[in-house]
């Protein structure tokens, strides 16, 4: 059994699994039960400034009758009183002094709010703050939330004002409402943040009713933006999480990450391991399933670091980050063609369909090994999909549609041409890479052929 | 004599397991079409509680070491249960699913996460410190491989004495190869022997050892023999040649499945054949008589359809292989020519006034006999209880089955029982005996002042957690 013991700058917990800040963590109630089942730590749900909530507050993304791929949210922070959550935050510490109990805290914009703030937090014995730079409705139009983690100077200015007041770790939690998250991150890490987390919510509207044209979440007729999470964004905070991981003002000054977006199984988690995640947090998945998934997340992160034959979750972590590169510096010359497997193949044709009408043309329907015309097919054989492999241009999505495991595969050809990525081309023969006569014959020289 | 079209080719083919392992993509598929219901009624349904969502999950997360672990530390004897469980009777019958669409196909998916440890030899559990305690097991099946590895995971060494060749009881000798081949059972004796329990076959207690000895020299002694051999019909003709005894004619195509089948062809069979009674065994033999190579095969029953004690979906299976079943009919003499049989006549029977089991009493139709040809009669009517071997331990019995109390242990605070053996009530089922083995070795742990395993985080984690520490209320109070 591998070690799934963390430590988060500090903050120590049995495993990486922390509950994120969100309904699941509201109450002294939800997080003991929560510690009962094993989970590592617990972010208790934002505290602040006073609010009222709605009916109704979530709204999902469903998807092929699979629910809640994603769920979307306009519910606010805390609306409990804020003395209510800080009695109950110091005696969950005090009866689980071996996990990580992390308190979100919004408030609003003035220095004195939030140096209030983290001492009533500080009081509890909680291990340490997480600033909600990210809740992307109600509370950023009152100025705090996204409305910070979407300034840079702003998130600077009061993570600032928290570090300089703070005794224990500082959790800079930012907004993926961004076009780009580095800067918010340079300025958590420039105020000196202990760690960072991400992402939080997406901007989004769950869904549209076409019978009566009402908006989900429907709040008694009306509908508005909230904040979208679930497995549907992993890729989203998995790419965010990695232009961190691979930035080099971060790799200069690195502070551990707390991971989030969609993380439903040990496999998600290791993904967010890979690309530089110290931490795991989890909403969606408890939101749907319960606590319980606290098991197998530990049990199949374990099996697989086993497997990995790594003692620890330390080994394996940012474990994928010198793999984070650009286009710039692919190699170009590298080349891949789709083979199908006619043993395994179901003559779905969706490989057919998919390459002839959405991509490059690549794919034959045979039968009896001779390629139809589908102008005169009379629709009397059963086709079988056959790659041409000299016109395959190795775009990979015939594979991605297949219904069946392995049945088409990427494989590796021979590069045709010497090794050169597009900034050596920029570097050494610029008019290329600005001229498309220069491009057509440098094609001819190397020998590429587009058809 | 057996059909002479019967070739070796289409033995192996008609002896393979009438379903195959799922693929990864299907297991997949079926894994994630699993609700995950918390406290699910799966988990209540099996007899042995083990927590289906969650090893489900477990597959559906491509984590086979975890749901195997899931399975096993419930059951050890789940290897055979994902085959031989009749689960729609069981979890199947109970998913919640089966009202809204389709049920999950909980035994293949089980299955095909027992099959990947059992294959790679992955270790699921670790091995128990020593505690010095020493336990006899009677019976090498399912409820004393139970015992002997639940004992095992405690640190009690359990030495299992079994008089057959072979390890694994009805698992390796009884259960039709088309649902159990013979390797998965003595893969799940090695399974067992690996966690530190010791078995010896060819030893027939009461012969090659004594009762005496076994409470002499051990700590505490468990009967989990299983039941005897078959009873005579009672009806003239019993002795003609032809006439044979349904549990050895399966262990004949057990032992062949073995050794790769090639002994399927040398097994004596019929070509119109009688099987005689209407249990699970008796459709198992109808089942193997006739992908034998019996032309003919018919199932005779004194009773109706409702008194049948074999499952629908095995009524259904038998039928659909082509085997006739003669409801309200009973054998009343054995034909023969020659000292080989003949035909079985028979009496049509009906149902009369309720007997003291409250099922109604079948009587014959006056007048209604007939006769029904037939080279081989295969009796399947029920198994004779062990009786001298009960008293051999001084432990009482009841009709039969051993007496036993709640935790299983008989009339001797010594001695324990489990498995058939103890079946007076309830169904004799792999499951059942796997759970007694559970049953036993918690009472005989506690008996012999060995603390419980400590369970592993989170082991019931799919239900209700229980005995918590803490006592805070919900907001709502």
């Amino acid at each position: 059994m591998a070690d799934l013991t963390t430590n988060f700058a500090g903050v120590k917990s049995p495993n990486p699994f922390w509950l994120a800040s969100a309904p699941p963590t509201n109450s002294a109630y939800q997080i003991n039960k929560a510690f009962e089942y094993g989970w590592g730590g617990a972010v208790w749900k934002t505290i602040g400034d006073p609010v009222l909530n709605v009916c109704n507050r979530y709204g999902q993304f469903q998807y092929g009758g699979n629910r809640l791929i994603a769920i979307n949210n306009v519910e606010l922070i805390s609306d409990r009183p804020i003395e209510v959550n800080l009695k109950e935050i110091r005696e969950i510490k005090k009866l689980w002094p071996d996990r990580a109990v992390i308190v979100s805290a919004m408030v609003s914009s003035n220095e004195q709010a939030w140096k209030t703030v983290v001492q009533q937090i500080e009081d509890t014995g909680a291990d340490a703050i997480e600033l909600n730079y990210g809740c992307p409705h109600g509370m950023s139009e009152r100025g705090m939330g996204a409305a910070v983690g979407q300034v840079p100077e702003y998130c600077e200015m009061i993570t600032g004002w928290v570090t300089s007041a703070a005794s224990i770790p500082v959790i800079v939690k930012l907004t993926p409402n961004v076009t780009n998250i580095v800067p918010p991150a340079h300025a958590a890490l420039n105020a000196g943040a202990n760690g960072i987390s991400l992402i939080n919510t997406i901007n989004s509207i769950a869904g549209v009713d076409v019978d009566n044209f009402e908006i989900f979440p429907n709040v008694g007729g009306k509908g508005s933006h909230g904040g979208y999470a679930g497995p549907a964004v992993r890729p989203i905070a998995l790419h965010m999480l990695s232009a961190i991981a691979s930035d080099a003002k971060y790799q200069s000054q690195p502070v551990p990450i707390s991971g989030m977006g969609g993380v439903e199984t040990w496999r998600d988690a290791a993904e967010f391991l890979l690309l530089g995640a110290t931490s795991i947090q989890v909403c969606t998945a408890v939101m749907h399933y319960g606590f319980r998934i606290i098991h197998e997340l530990c049990d199949g992160l374990s099996n697989w670091l086993d497997e990995k034959g790594a003692t620890s979750i330390e080994q394996v972590i940012g474990g994928s980050v010198p793999r984070i590169s650009a286009y710039g510096d692919f190699d170009l010359s590298f080349r891949s063609v789709a083979t199908i497997d006619e043993d395994k193949c179901i003559q779905c044709n969706l490989c057919y369909v998919a390459c002839d009408e959405g991509a490059h043309q690549c794919i034959d329907l045979t039968a009896d090994g001779v390629r139809i015309d589908p102008a005169t097919y009379d629709g009397s054989a059963t086709l079988q999909p056959v790659v041409r492999e000299e016109d395959c241009v190795g775009c990979d999505l015939c594979s991605l549609v297949c219904p069946v495991d392995a049945c088409i595969t990427m494989v590796e050809r021979p590069a045709k041409f010497p090794t050169v990525t597009w900034n050596e081309l920029v570097r050494n023969r610029p008019d290329v890479t600005t001229d498309w006569d220069a491009m057509v014959a440098y094609r001819k020289e190397i020998g590429i052929e587009i058809h | 004599m057996p059909n002479e079209e019967v070739t070796l080719a289409h033995l192996q083919d008609s002896f393979s397991e009438t379903y195959p392992r799922y693929t990864k993509n299907e297991a997949t598929v079926e894994a994630n079409r699993c609700l995950y219901c918390f406290d699910a009624p799966c988990i209540t349904a099996c007899p042995t509680s083990i927590d289906v969502p969650t090893f489900i999950r477990q597959i559906a997360n491509d984590n086979l070491l975890g749901a195997a672990t899931t399975i096993l530390e419930s059951n050890l004897i789940g290897h055979s249960c994902g085959r031989v469980c009749p689960v729609d009777e069981l979890c199947v019958g109970a998913c919640v699913l089966g009202a809204e669409h389709r049920p999950i196909a909980i035994g293949r998916l089980q299955r095909y996460a027992t099959d990947h440890v059992f294959e790679t030899g992955a270790s699921v559990f670790e091995p128990a410190p020593a505690t010095g305690k020493r336990v006899a097991v009677v019976g090498a099946g399912p409820a004393g491989l139970s015992t002997a590895g639940e004992l095992a995971k405690r640190g009690i060494e359990a030495t299992v004495f079994e008089r057959s060749e072979l390890p694994g009881g009805l698992s390796t000798y009884g259960i039709v190869v088309l649902r159990e081949p013979t390797n998965v059972s003595l893969e799940e004796v090695e399974f067992i022997k690996s966690l530190g329990a010791k078995v010896r076959t060819g030893v027939e207690v009461g012969v090659d050892v004594t009762h005496q000895e076994l409470m002499n020299e051990y700590d505490a002694v468990v009967i989990a023999a299983g039941t005897g051999p078959v009873p005579p019909l009672g009806v003239p003709g019993e002795e003609l040649e032809g006439v044979i005894e349904a549990l050895p004619f399966i262990a004949a195509t057990k032992i062949a499945d073995k050794d790769g089948r090639e002994g399927l062809l040398n097994i004596p069979v019929g070509n119109e054949v009688i099987v005689v009674g209407a249990g699970n065994t008796a459709v198992d033999a109808a089942t193997v008589a006739k992908r034998l190579g019996a032309e003919r095969v018919t199932m005779l029953y004194r009773r109706s359809r409702a008194e049948m004690t074999a499952y629908d979906f095995e009524v259904d299976f038998v039928r659909g292989e082509g085997v006739d079943i003669r409801l309200l009919t009973q054998p009343i003499e054995i034909l023969g020519e020659n000292g080989k049989v003949t035909g079985v006549r028979c009496v049509r029977m009906r149902l009369g006034l309720p007997d003291e089991s409250g099922r109604r009493r079948p009587e014959p139709v006056p007048g209604s006999e007939f006769v029904l040809p037939a080279d081989q009669v295969i009796k399947a009517i029920g198994q004779e209880k062990l009786s001298a071997l009960f008293s051999g331990f001084g432990v009482e019995s009841i009709a039969g089955y051993v007496k036993v109390d709640e935790e299983l242990r008989t009339s001797n605070p010594k001695v324990f029982a489990a498995g058939d053996c103890v079946r007076l009530t309830g169904q004799a089922l792999t499951v059942t005996a796997a759970e007694d083995g559970k049953i036993a070795a918690r009472a005989i742990a506690r008996q012999l002042g060995v603390p419980e395993p400590a369970k592993r985080p989170g082991a019931t984690r799919g239900r209700f957690l229980h005995g918590t520490t803490n006592d805070i209320r919900s907001v709502h109070g």
